[in-house]
């Protein structure tokens, strides 16, 4: 069963300039699995050295936040889209890491 | 690199800096993007989500809420930001970055600001000090996380 996972913009360079990718995949979890095990590259944007979502990577099925419904367990069908929508967050210098 | 403005663009993202401070403001960029080169046709400012902390916090908690707020943190609500980008697409626009600014701190990244980026995107940075507009700076996270580079920001 394929699920649709849309690619922002920014990640599009390391999941094969694509704009969306379809993934054989049950659950939520499956799917950013399977999408990470076809393009590595997209794994630390996605993924903290734990392996867990990055806090500020929001995972949408259809317009639903993933963390309202059954997280990364949340089931998918084929008809389902994924968008993957960063929480845009910063603040003021704590420490330069500017190069 | 760098992300050209036009002078009346510019000018809202100064002038949305002085109206929130002497908390940070925040913002979408829009517009097309050709290689190392993005064209801004669009400035829309968006609500600090850190003015609601309750909801900030339920959606990407900061660790020390005594010392973080609205003054030294901002907060883009997701939904806004599944809203703009959705109609920025069937515009025929994208999503080139993000602005905000830095009350009374240098235009220049924290490592906060790092920590929450993605490559690609221009992160511009406005110092506002005391209420007024000063440097603007933008930035664009390196490919391995590790450090922002400069970008150049342009006034056509």
């Amino acid at each position: 069963m394929a699920v649709k996972v849309v690619i922002p913009t920014p990640l599009r360079q390391f999941a094969g300039k694509k704009d969306s990718v379809d993934i054989d995949a049950k659950t939520v979890g499956e799917a950013l699995a399977g999408l990470t095990s076809q393009f590595g590259d997209l794994r630390k944007h996605l993924f903290n050295e734990e392996g867990k979502l990055r806090s500020f990577v929001n995972v949408y099925v259809n317009d639903e936040d993933i963390r309202f419904l059954q997280k990364d367990q949340t089931p998918v069908n084929d008809s389902d889209v994924i968008s993957i929508v960063p929480s845009i967050a910063g603040g003021s210098l704590i420490r330069c890491i500017c190069s | 690199m760098s992300i050209n403005f036009s002078p009346e663009q510019f000018e809202s993202v100064r002038a949305h800096g002085a109206r929130d401070y002497p908390n940070e403001c925040c913002g979408i960029l829009l517009g097309r993007a050709d290689g190392e080169i993005k064209e801004v046709s669009e400035v829309v400012p968006l609500r600090n989500l850190r003015h609601d902390p309750g909801r900030a916090q339920e959606l990407l908690p900061l660790e020390d809420p005594g010392r973080e707020s609205e003054k030294n943190r901002f907060l883009i609500d997701p939904e806004d930001q599944l809203r703009v980008e959705k109609d920025s697409r069937q515009r025929g626009l994208d999503v080139l970055g993000y602005y905000h600014s830095h009350p009374d701190h240098p235009a220049r990244p924290s490592n906060y600001d790092r920590e929450h980026a993605w490559p690609w995107y221009s992160y511009v940075i406005l110092s506002v000090e005391r209420g007024e507009p000063r440097e603007a700076t933008s930035w664009v996270l390196s490919k391995d996380r590790l450090s922002f580079e400069h970008e150049e920001l342009k006034l056509l």
